[in-house]
């Protein structure tokens, strides 16, 4: 499917989703609630089958904190960004996509672990690469007076 | 013809070349024996013997230590294609020279937590162990520290008991590793040491004896690997294997395995403590070589062709000893060869190997080679 | 303390834990995994990671875009090239920037240079690790011809900064067609050693074979790109799938697989080496004459939006994500590197096997410690 037909392949789907023609790929955000329903058909579906996360970026948006996919069908080799944010900082929480794709498991933890975003329903969500006392340095209110890191 | 010539091997015939008597070292030995006896109580003498064949065997133990260190990391080097040692003296002789005495100012760390006893304990066991196998080897005419009737038995049995140092070490060291390692090597050196055994009956059914200078008697027309048709040449093989895994060396090294176990059992070993180990793995190398060239390859023997009188004669011109170093020291490299090539093994595979394959071709192989010697087939 | 023995199963407190790494001759850098035995098999691995993370993805933040390029050499420091490649493709694509074929042929060329030489390396570590010491240096042997090639033409030997966005830093060295003509031709007789060596040992086909078997839909699911997934069938090379550089303009093979055990794993990687010369005898004799870099303004700065380029390095995917607020330095930075995703699938492959599986299996996955902690 081409750029076009994904878009309406989505609103078939969901018709509040917002749809963007990026540059490259199609960009979706999806509200954190409706990610998993979501995630789960352009899997399933016969016409999507994006079976391949290749990619799962926290990002801080300075007021709020999102997460963004990159799906791949390997079948049908299109491509679609899916983009989730919530205002929360204290308790920034999405639904865990690890038991559709595997491969979240890791990248969930990453972002976790710099982001300090959970993700509900993770088998195994520990800190990967620093300790439990440190903050969370990719946010943008990050301080480290010891390594000179400022906002 | 052939049990004749078994049977009369000792008398030596009246016409010996003058380089048969020069090369036979029994009559040097039978002197110093005499006049040993003739200057103090046999007590004393025996006391004396035991002191000179010792310090003759420990220099020796140390020499044949340090060379063969060296030649491994030359043997090595060229396998990699590389130079190898070459700062430390000529051609870098002096390098493990160097590295013994790294070895002995190193600091001897102790473990927390480890048997303390246990620890100190096994590489002495382990060294012991290669030092008494060294006893019963026919280095050439005569110069044999003791010719036991069960010299076969004796190398194997006492060759057999380094296994308990590397238990001790890796059950004494408290290191999850080294316990790896020990048990490893426990359970490959009591499945190898059939086959070894097996290999060497087979060529003790063709001469006859256990008796290793008998053995090498027996040889004097041709060496058993030529002798004894092919299971005589398929236990030479199955015996290079299974000596290359008692040893711990080459694809087998399952015990020190550096890159699953980092160094296996001796991973908590410093010093010259570790130096034991290093050094006692080079011993047995050379021990298992050594019988390898005494019962298959004819141990001193030159090596001569039926009825080449003037080749013959020529080889005999060689002396004993040469002979017999450089069988050693072929088979030597043979395993070294082995070991630079070859992928390791892993556990399952190495005792698949041995009880699947090599122990029922034993099995078989001694029935054929005991059914040649009754028929009188060899040659 | 009764209690806690009641907690746990009989089958758990058999298990001997062993700490395999951060310091471990087989785990190639500073990667520990804590591995649950029983007896000699693994019953399961549990990777510890962050021993070399340096926050690079932070530190991008707030540096220029082509200071990036050279952070980029130090995750997957054997594909150092194609690292930097894809942070300028990205940057040359955000901005619009044509760029003239002499760029595309020259950094394809030494691409697939890099690609070569992390596979020797691979190749020379594998031997080791499966207990065959010599591979090692003959590995190492043939590695150093590249890098022989790359310091005469870039200055470095490993990390070779070479790129820059708009190009290249300087044009190719005068001697550089022929010096490569010269390395395939020695590399195509030499080549075949490697599987004299190691290939078509015995031993190599029992450790080998049928060892750490990965499905299809595995590969997919766990994401596994590079020479790991394509030996489990998954058609993942982006070189095919999402052409850069000039990729496009020449004829290759994309190397599948389809038995996912460690000997496929293996002899993929061997192919790629093969198809690799093919790559670059088809451009080294046609370099187009032209620049060897485009002017570009001093400060660059990316127009808002977001840009995602991916490139195939040795060892699978990367994807570069950039978020730009329109400024000279980033607002964020993702990589997505192949061997942080590669490992995620060990633990799964690894179940039921030996220690020395594992060490074998840890070989053919052909992790790069510093690209997983970036």
């Amino acid at each position: 499917m081409d750029k076009i037909q994904l878009g309406e392949f989505i609103k078939s789907i969901d018709q509040d989703l917002e749809i963007e023609e990026g540059k490259q790929y199609v960009e979706v955000t999806v509200p954190p609630l409706k990610l998993y329903l979501l995630a789960k058909q352009l899997r399933d579906k016969k016409e999507a089958q994006f079976d391949f996360l290749f990619c799962l970026s926290g990002v801080d948006y300075g007021q709020d904190l999102g997460v963004v996919y990159h799906l791949r069908s390997t079948i049908y080799d299109h491509t679609i960004v899916l983009k989730t944010r919530t205002s929360d900082r204290e308790h920034p929480q999405f639904d865990s996509v690890s038991d559709i794709w595997k491969t979240a498991d890791f990248h969930e933890r990453e972002a976790f672990d710099l982001l300090g975003i959970r993700f509900t329903n993770h088998p195994d969500l520990r800190r990967l690469f620093l300790d439990s006392s440190w903050g969370y340095p990719l946010r943008k209110d990050y301080v480290d007076d010891i390594n000179i890191v400022t906002k | 013809m052939l049990l004749d010539i078994i049977t009369n091997n000792s008398i030596t015939a009246p016409s010996e070349p003058w380089w048969k008597v020069v090369y036979d070292f029994s009559s040097l030995t039978k002197w110093v024996d005499t006049s040993l006896h003739s200057s103090m109580s046999s007590f004393w003498a025996t006391i004396t013997e035991m002191l000179i064949i010792g310090v003759l065997i420990l220099l020796f133990y140390a020499l044949v230590g340090l060379f063969l260190v060296y030649a491994e990391r030359k043997v090595c080097a060229f396998m990699q294609n590389r130079l190898g040692p070459n700062r430390v003296g000529p051609f870098g002789i002096f390098q493990t020279i160097a590295d013994l005495f790294k070895l002995l100012f190193k600091e001897l760390v102790p473990i927390k937590n480890a048997d303390g006893f246990l620890f100190n304990l096994a590489p002495f066991i382990v060294i012991i162990a290669s030092f008494m196998a060294i006893a019963a080897i026919p280095f050439a005419k005569g110069l044999h520290a003791i010719d036991l009737n069960i010299g076969v038995l004796y190398v194997i049995a006492v060759s057999a008991m380094g296994v308990i140092g590397v238990l001790l070490a890796g059950w004494s060291s408290n290191n999850k590793y080294s316990l790896i390692g020990a048990m490893r090597s426990g359970a490959q050196i009591v499945s190898y040491e059939l086959s070894v055994g097996l290999a060497l009956i087979t060529i003790v059914i063709m001469a006859g004896s256990m008796q290793l200078s008998v053995i090498v008697e027996a040889q004097r027309d041709g060496w058993f690997i030529f002798k004894g048709h092919i299971p005589a040449f398929i236990a030479f093989i199955v015996f290079l294997i299974s000596s290359t895994a008692e040893t711990n060396r080459g694809p087998f090294d399952l015990a020190e395995a550096e890159s699953e176990l980092t160094a296996g059992y001796h991973t908590e070993y410093s010093g010259i403590k570790f130096a034991f180990f290093f050094l006692a793995e080079y011993i047995n190398m050379f021990i298992v070589a050594s019988i390898a060239a005494t019962v298959f390859l004819g141990g001193w023997m030159p090596f001569h062709v039926g009825y080449w009188e003037g080749f013959n004669h020529i080889m005999d011109f060689i002396p004993p000893f040469i002979w017999y170093i450089g069988k050693t020291f072929f088979v030597i490299f043979l395993m070294m060869w082995f070991k630079w090539t070859f992928p390791r093994l892993r556990i399952d595979q190495l005792l698949t190997l041995e009880w699947k394959y090599l122990l029922p071709i034993n099995l078989v192989n001694v029935l054929i080679m005991a059914f040649i010697v009754l028929m009188g087939w060899h040659f | 303390m009764e209690e806690e023995v009641k907690n746990i199963t009989p089958d758990e407190r058999q298990e001997y834990v062993i700490n395999m790494g951060p310091q471990h001759p087989s785990t190639h850098g500073v990667l520990r995994l804590v591995v649950s035995l029983k007896g000699e098999i693994v019953k399961n691995i549990e990777p510890h990671i962050g021993y070399i993370h340096r926050g690079i993805e932070k530190m991008c933040e707030s540096i220029t875009y082509p200071q990036i390029i050279h952070l980029t050499d130090r995750m997957d420091y054997l594909s150092a090239h194609i690292n930097n490649e894809a942070v300028c493709l990205n940057v040359e694509k955000a901005l619009e920037v044509d760029i003239p074929d002499r760029i595309k042929v020259i950094r394809t060329i030494m691409s697939e240079l890099t690609r070569i030489q992390s596979h020797q390396l691979w190749w020379a570590s594998f031997g080791m690790d499966l207990g065959g010491l010599t591979c090692f240096f003959y590995g190492l042997r043939d590695r150093e011809k590249i890098l022989d090639i790359f310091e005469e033409t870039c200055g470095g030997r490993m990390l070779v900064s070479y790129n820059c966005p708009g190009g290249v830093m300087y044009d190719i060295h005068p001697n550089f067609q022929k010096r490569v003509k010269d390395f395939i031709k020695y590399f195509r007789k030499i080549l075949p050693e490697y599987d004299q060596l190691l290939s078509g040992n015995v031993i190599f086909h029992e450790r080998s074979k049928g060892i750490g078997k990965l499905s299809l839909e595995d590969a997919i699911s766990y994401g596994v790109t590079g020479p790991t997934g394509r030996a489990s069938g998954f058609s993942c090379d982006v070189r095919k799938h999402e052409p850069y550089s000039a990729y496009d303009r020449i004829t290759f093979k994309e190397i599948l697989h389809t038995e996912g055990d460690t000997y496929s794993r293996y002899i993929a990687r061997i192919d790629e080496m093969w198809e690799s010369m093919n790559i670059i005898e088809q451009l080294i004799d046609n370099i187009p004459e032209g620049p060897f870099a485009v002017k570009m303004k001093p400060i660059i700065k990316l127009p808002e939006g977001e840009y995602y380029q991916r490139v195939e390095t040795a060892r699978g995917e990367l994807g570069v994500y950039i978020i730009s607020d329109g400024n000279k330095n980033p607002y964020r930075v993702k990589f997505r590197s192949p061997n942080f995703v590669n490992l995620s699938v060990f633990n799964h492959i690894v179940k039921g096997f030996k220690i020395a599986d594992l060490v074998a299996i840890g070989g053919s996955l052909d992790l790069v410690i510093p690209d997983i902690d970036r």
